[in-house]
């Protein structure tokens, strides 16, 4: 039982950040119809930035948000330069250019951070905490809290705020939000923002824990990736719900099938979900028009 | 004899009744219109029928089989074929390919003569190549052959798209829309494409918005409103029907009407 | 004129044999004969998704997975099975279809997006798979694979494996420019532009598909099989994402639809880090830079826009 419960927690603890990751994509594609798989490097971009800030000698609250606002200044330039350019092109080429992008960023913050892998101190100690015969890092509850208010932040604005309801229209219809007289553009830039601070947010939170490289974020996008599509792509309760399902199903798995094939998880059960349930778990039919 | 039989069909999406217990048969070289306001339920009648939708409701027979929930391949090997309402064609292909794809069924090839690039390929290709520059031949589009398809203007693509149609050598033949955005002269020519496909044996369906063309050509009118059927008979019998001319054709159509009928 | 020469069906094969006659002509030394014969290997990967991507179509993100299968074959095969390693190549192309055919029925059905990311799963199953199974892969390490012999001739050398490889990069190019001008092509491609209309002449466009996906995991299991002859030695990054990510880059870059632009995709992809060896802390960022510029600025390929270049002068 007491196995159980340290697997669910440590399950939980990363599924909170695949969901983070999750967001981001579901942000962007809902604004763009974009997939962004450049969103798990957002992720690196927080926590190598902040471990080298505080290398430089910075405080972890300023590092931490010097390397969110780097983040997002990254998101906004992919935007700006690699998604905006390319509108109206096909699928598999918009996603060459991200992954293209991915590839970048990877390249470039091997040469700005180096290749080593790298941890952050605990926030708040590293004495695990007993629960019911399981141990909790403090680090854990960091990151379930962080990942619990990024996400109530996130839904506040989306449905309290003016230019949280703008982007929501925007998702919901592109030409009728500019009819309105909503700038899209500026729009789907606020999104690809948003993904890249929650992203960050997201690899900041978790750096302590998982360690953290230079080319940490193919995996996280992949497994993002998977939670976006098994809650099933463009909804923020299946990013939720993917991400802490994903997270726990690896948890599981390593502990009780194998730690080597801990990472097929997540791809077993995008084919999964694919095959049973293409439009993933909240994802809406579409009816095909001819 | 009737070759195409529907019986009771319907489908939902959502709550939504789109098509509510339809039923015609259409017989070899009659033209059979189905006309209505738009969001009658035509279009979606069609995808019933040529299995794009499946339902459970109801029953479709072709020359006697049921075919109902047959994948729409196979519906065209027993000889039911469609054009589409929003153009369906390949737009990357020349017209001259496009029509080629139609000769698919007739085609003797394997994927490994293919690979290979056998002889017997060669002159498969002859063959098809030849066949189907005789079709748009036929169908005005001659000129075009070597163009790609998405180069080519509506009109041309709405004969384009029968002129594939055509190469299955259909013994059914579901038109949607196939005048809608043409000129007079184009409506002219489709108006005789049509009639002539008809009288060579083929039972052809039709869906049309251009009333003088519907009136002059159908034997037998089909009238949906709101997915349900109004009316059906002969473009005689649909003019004059009360509930149809207030309930669809308004005075503006029914003025039309009487027009094509002078 | 050139137009005539451009749109004749041999034209391409043509080129591609006179780049295989010159290139020992003028290659300086054997380092780029070996670089070379890697080109022709990983442009038979290429005309696989030449058919998949660009006759049919249908993306996908996991082809290097077959590739795997195809190069560990040559390696498991001598080593469990006692078999001769050409002899385990075949069967490796074997097991690459048959895998292919099963997993291509359901993953087909999905499109864009969709697909994608099912073909991306499916490859890293199997790089995982590679990785995880040390016991009998070697793990990350990889695998010795023992040299071939073809007729009681020794394959080794770059020389040998430059016109080993050639031969079976021209063979495969033949075969697939075969197949995109016969039914079998234009069904493909016509599914490519639209299903329905595709089934509505007929076609069965999920058995067309699988055709598609089936034929390219063999290409890329047969490169898999000579890189792995050719390197001696496998590793499972040979199967890994970053791979099928080049292979798709190499047929987009070099021209969605040409066989010779898979060439020069190929071409491109094999000499950049080669060319960036001095740089080696530079080539992740140029290579994703790379791909980046392309698919923004040249979105239909090298080869298909020099084409319209050409055929437009000529005009």
């Amino acid at each position: 039982m007491s196995e159980f419960l340290q697997l669910l927690l440590s399950g939980l603890t990363v599924g909170a950040v695949y969901a983070l990751v999750a967001l981001g994509f579901t942000l962007i594609y809902n604004a763009s119809d974009v997939i962004n798989f450049a969103q798990g490097d957002f992720v690196m971009i927080g926590g190598m930035a902040t471990v080298f800030l505080m290398a430089a000698g910075l405080p972890l609250p300023l590092a931490a948000l010097l390397a969110v606002l780097a983040a997002v200044v990254v998101g906004l330039l992919l935007h700006r330069l690699a998604i905006e350019p390319a509108r109206g092109a096909s699928p598999v080429t918009l996603i060459m250019i991200t992954i293209g992008a991915s590839i970048f960023i990877r390249g470039v913050a091997q040469i700005v951070f180096d290749k080593q892998f790298h941890t952050l101190p605990a926030f708040s100690g590293s004495d695990p905490i007993n629960i019911g015969g399981a141990a909790i890092l403090p680090q854990s509850l960091w990151v379930l809290a962080g990942a619990f208010l990024l996400f109530a932040g996130l839904y506040f604005f989306l449905s309290r705020t003016l230019t949280g309801k703008a982007l929501v229209a925007t998702a919901a219809n592109r030409l009728a939000a500019r009819l309105v007289g909503i700038n899209v553009t500026v729009m789907l830039a606020m999104a690809f923002g948003l993904s890249a601070a929650m992203g960050a947010l997201a690899g900041i939170l978790v750096a302590p824990i998982t360690l953290t490289r230079y080319d940490i974020g193919t995996l996280f996008a992949l497994k993002g990736f998977a939670a976006a599509m098994v809650g099933g792509m463009g909804s923020p309760q299946g990013a939720l719900v993917g991400g802490l399902l994903i997270g726990i199903l690896e948890s599981f798995g390593a502990g009780y099938i194998s730690s080597a094939y801990k990472d097929a998880v997540a791809f077993l059960a995008i084919l999964l979900v694919l095959f049973v349930m293409p439009r993933g778990l909240f994802g809406s039919r579409s009816v095909e028009r001819v | 004899m009737s070759l195409l039989q529907v019986e009771n069909t319907g489908i939902s999406f959502g709550g939504l009744v789109a098509v509510d217990n339809v039923s015609f048969s259409v017989s070899p070289g009659e033209v059979f219109s189905i006309i209505g306001p738009n969001g009658a339920g035509k279009t979606t009648l069609f995808n019933i029928v040529t299995g794009v939708y499946r339902t459970d409701r109801g029953s479709v027979s072709l020359a006697g089989e049921k075919v109902a929930g047959l994948a729409p391949h196979l519906l065209v090997k027993r000889g039911m074929v469609r054009t589409f309402q929003n153009l369906q064609i390949f737009f990357r292909m020349t017209a001259l390919e496009n029509v080629m794809v139609g000769f698919h069924l007739a085609e003797r090839s394997s994927l490994l003569s293919d690979l290979l690039g056998l002889p017997s390929v060669s002159r498969q290709n002859r063959a098809t190549r030849e066949a189907a520059l005789a079709l748009l031949e036929r169908v005005g589009l001659a000129a075009y052959a070597a163009m790609p398809a998405g180069t080519l203007p509506y009109g041309a693509l709405k004969r384009l798209e029968i002129a594939r149609a055509l190469a299955s050598e259909p013994k059914v033949l579901l038109l949607d829309e196939p005048a809608a955005g043409c000129n007079a002269v184009e409506s002219e020519a489709i108006d005789n494409l049509i009639t002539g496909i008809a009288s060579g044996g083929v039972a052809v369906v039709l869906i049309e918005h251009d009333m003088k063309l519907v009136m002059r050509i159908s034997d037998r009118i089909l009238v949906l409103a709101e997915g349900k059927r109004l009316a059906e008979g002969t473009p005689e019998v649909i003019r004059h029907d009360p509930v149809v001319v207030s309930a669809y054709l308004g005075e503006h159509g029914a003025r039309e009407a009487a027009r094509a009928q002078g | 004129m050139i137009d005539r020469i451009l749109n004749s069906r041999l034209a391409p094969l043509l080129v591609l044999a006179f780049l295989v006659a010159v290139i020992p002509l003028v290659a300086p030394s054997n380092f780029y004969l070996r670089v070379a014969a890697l080109v022709w290997v990983f442009s038979i990967a290429a005309f696989g998704l030449t058919i998949l991507m660009g006759y049919a179509g249908q993306v996908s993100l996991g082809h290097a997975g077959f590739l795997g299968i195809g190069a560990y074959s040559v390696a498991l095969g001598p080593e469990y099975l006692g078999l001769d390693p050409l002899v385990s190549l075949c069967l490796g192309v074997f097991v690459s279809a048959a895998i292919a055919w099963v997993v291509g029925r359901p993953i087909l059905k999905l499109r864009g997006y969709y697909l994608a990311i099912a073909t991306l799963g499916f490859g890293m199953i199997v790089s995982l798979v590679l990785n995880g199974e040390s016991a009998i892969t070697g793990g990350p390490d990889g695998m010795q694979v023992p040299r071939a012999t073809l007729f009681g001739l020794k394959l080794s050398g770059s020389a040998t494996w430059y016109w080993v490889t050639a031969g079976v990069m021209l063979v495969g190019a033949a075969l697939a420019l075969n197949i995109g001008n016969s039914p079998t092509g234009r069904a493909l491609r016509a599914l490519h532009d639209s299903e329905v209309a595709a089934a509505g002449t007929g076609i069965d466009v999920a058995a067309r598909k699988l055709n598609a996906f089936v034929l390219a995991a063999i290409y890329a299991a047969v490169a898999g099989g000579l890189l792995a002859l050719m390197n001696g030695l496998i590793t499972p990054d040979a199967a890994g994402f970053m791979n099928s990510i080049e292979l798709v880059a190499m047929v987009i870059i070099g021209g969605l639809g040409s066989v010779v632009g898979a060439v020069v995709g190929a071409a491109f992809l094999v000499v950049l880090p080669q060319a960036l060896t001095s740089l080696h802390d530079y080539e992740q960022a140029v290579l994703g830079l790379l791909i980046m510029v392309f698919m923004i600025f040249l979105p239909a390929g090298i080869v298909p826009t020099l084409r319209r270049k050409m055929t437009e002068r000529a005009a």
